[in-house]
């Protein structure tokens, strides 16, 4: 069993498949879809966690990459720009997961665990030095 | 012994200065004993860096050919003030684009600001300048649009009516929906609490009844050498105290000035509050000379020692009500959870302690090396004693 959560970006000559279906009928894959947005002039963007047996998946995100969807870890997406960041922690109180922390209460540094990253972009408008970004 | 400046400034000239941060003062005190610490020690360095909305700069553009007297101008699209002299201006922290949609379509994210130009200017980026006029006889020039540059301004300086606040309320959110304030997002049902004070390092709570910073003390600023001008607006030295001094809420402010060309854009940042706006985060660290025991004693103030009031910001904030939820100590606030009405709270600063400590170790290294002298006040700060109240403003009819 394996469960990874995905960036999938589709190239608009796709976007009108049904590639979500396939995954679930063909590949039985179980998913979780985090954040959406398909534009048929564009393209598209999904986000999700995908779960599945291992022979499963291997197969599942082979089907995706044989239709031109280009894959990336999740957790590689929201950055934080270390030099604009304050460390101020005002990102901390909306960050759901804890990903956004603060470590050690004497230096009150705040710390990015981008394992707990869900992708939900709070801490992006909360950020009073536009610190924190979201890459596609 | 009581030291005097004119001491301290002969061993900062020798290189000889003893110069603590006030965190490592703390310690100090704790290891030797007040008495002991207050001989050895000859400046303690204290600092802050958060969000200071009364925060601007004078720049002086230098004349066009042919001349003009401008009537309103703009930097990067942000309204400048132009009514003082023909190409004086002022940009001012909060000031936002006239074409920005602010809060009319949803809570704005203010981008872009007064405080963000400020930024640039000082990053060496060049700034779009537009600017209008009615023309005059010897200003006949009607409009103007160019780029300019920090090196090549005339004067441009930073000039702040209110910052380095004494202290600050901690901002809650009682109502059931969340609110967007100058102290952040605040979460419905107390979601979060949100603070900003480098508490023990803070300048004006290390120093809480201003014996020796005033007008003339020569400030850390932004990266430059700048002064304390004048009490900053709103100065309120009346604000209830704890027993160790420390006022509860806002309490004492500092007007400063410094030279824009000299800052360091890590320090002086353009900051944007969701729904509220743009402001200008400001890096100040003030050194407080260890006169005698009685200065010694509060520098050495402890997070555990400052406290503050809860506020509620749905309500009371608003409609000048106070809010009666008791005070929390700094060491409670940093320790990333307080308890109000038998609730966890979450907190979280605008203000970056490693930032202040950051600033706090850069002053205290400016001084050891002899680059940094410190002044007497030509007069401290106004007091407990001070005859002018605090006022709110009274809506009347002419007369009244």
């Amino acid at each position: 069993m394996v469960t990874k959560k995905l960036v999938l970006k589709f190239p608009k000559k796709i976007t009108e498949q049904p590639i979500i279906y396939k995954l679930i009928k063909d590949y039985n894959l179980v998913f979780n879809i985090l954040k959406a947005k398909v534009d048929p002039d564009k393209g598209g963007l999904l986000v999700l966690e995908l779960s599945g047996e291992d022979k499963d998946y291997a197969k599942g995100i082979d089907y995706l990459e044989k239709l031109g969807v280009k894959l990336q870890p999740l957790e590689k997406d929201i950055t934080r720009d270390e030099k604009k960041c304050t460390n101020c922690s005002a990102c901390i109180a909306h960050c759901p997961t804890g990903a956004l922390y603060i470590k050690d209460r004497k230096t009150m540094k705040v710390e990015f665990d981008k394992s707990k990253c869900i992708l939900c972009e709070a801490c992006i408008p909360v950020c009073p030095v536009g610190a924190m970004r979201v890459d596609y | 012994m009581p030291k005097t400046y004119e001491e301290i400034n002969e061993k900062i000239k020798n290189k000889k200065a003893v110069v603590l941060t006030a965190e490592e003062f703390i310690e100090l005190v704790d290891e030797k004993g007040l008495g002991k610490a207050a001989k050895e020690v000859d400046v303690v360095t204290t600092a802050t860096f958060g969000p200071m909305c009364s925060s601007g700069a004078f720049i002086n553009i230098g004349h066009s050919n042919p001349k003009i007297k401008i009537t309103k101008a703009w930097l990067n699209g942000v309204s400048a003030y132009a009514g003082i002299a023909a190409v004086d201006l002022y940009i001012g922290a909060t000031e936002i684009p006239e074409n920005d949609p602010a809060n009319s379509n949803g809570k704005g994210f203010f981008k872009y600001g007064g405080g963000h130009v400020i930024q640039d200017l000082i990053a060496g980026k060049d700034v779009k300048l537009k600017a209008v006029a009615y023309g005059t006889d010897c200003y006949p020039r009607k409009e103007l649009e160019t780029w300019i540059n920090i090196k090549d301004l005339n004067e441009a300086y930073l000039c702040n009516p209110r910052n380095c606040y004494q202290n600050y309320g901690i901002a809650i959110n009682k109502s059931n929906k969340t609110i967007y304030t100058y102290m952040g997002v605040l979460k419905p049902n107390l979601g979060n609490a949100s603070y900003c004070s480098a508490g023990q390092l803070s300048p004006l709570l290390k120093d809480p009844f201003y014996k020796t910073i005033g007008i003339g003390t020569r400030i850390w600023l932004g990266g430059a050498q700048g002064y304390v001008y004048w009490h900053g607006t709103q100065h309120n030295p009346h604000v209830k105290r704890n027993k160790n001094g420390c006022p509860i809420g806002g309490a004492g402010t500092l007007a400063v000035v410094g030279n824009l060309k000299e800052m360091n854009p890590d320090f002086i940042v353009g900051t944007s509050m969701h729904g509220y706006g743009t402001t200008l985060t400001v890096g100040i660290g003030v050194p407080i000379p260890i006169l005698n025991e009685e200065i010694a004693k509060y520098a050495a103030l402890k997070d555990e020692e400052l406290e503050v009031s809860i506020i509620d910001y749905s309500e009371d904030y608003p409609n000048c009500k106070s809010s009666d939820l008791g005070t929390r100590n700094y060491k409670e606030l940093k320790s990333g959870k307080i308890i109000i009405d038998g609730e966890e709270v979450p907190t979280a600063s605008l203000s970056s302690y490693p930032k202040a400590v950051e600033i706090a170790n850069i002053l205290k290294k400016e001084i050891k090396s002899g680059r940094f002298l410190l002044t007497k006040p030509l007069q401290l700060l106004p007091g407990t004693d001070w005859s002018e109240k605090f006022k709110p403003l009274k809506l009347r009819k002419k007369g009244e």
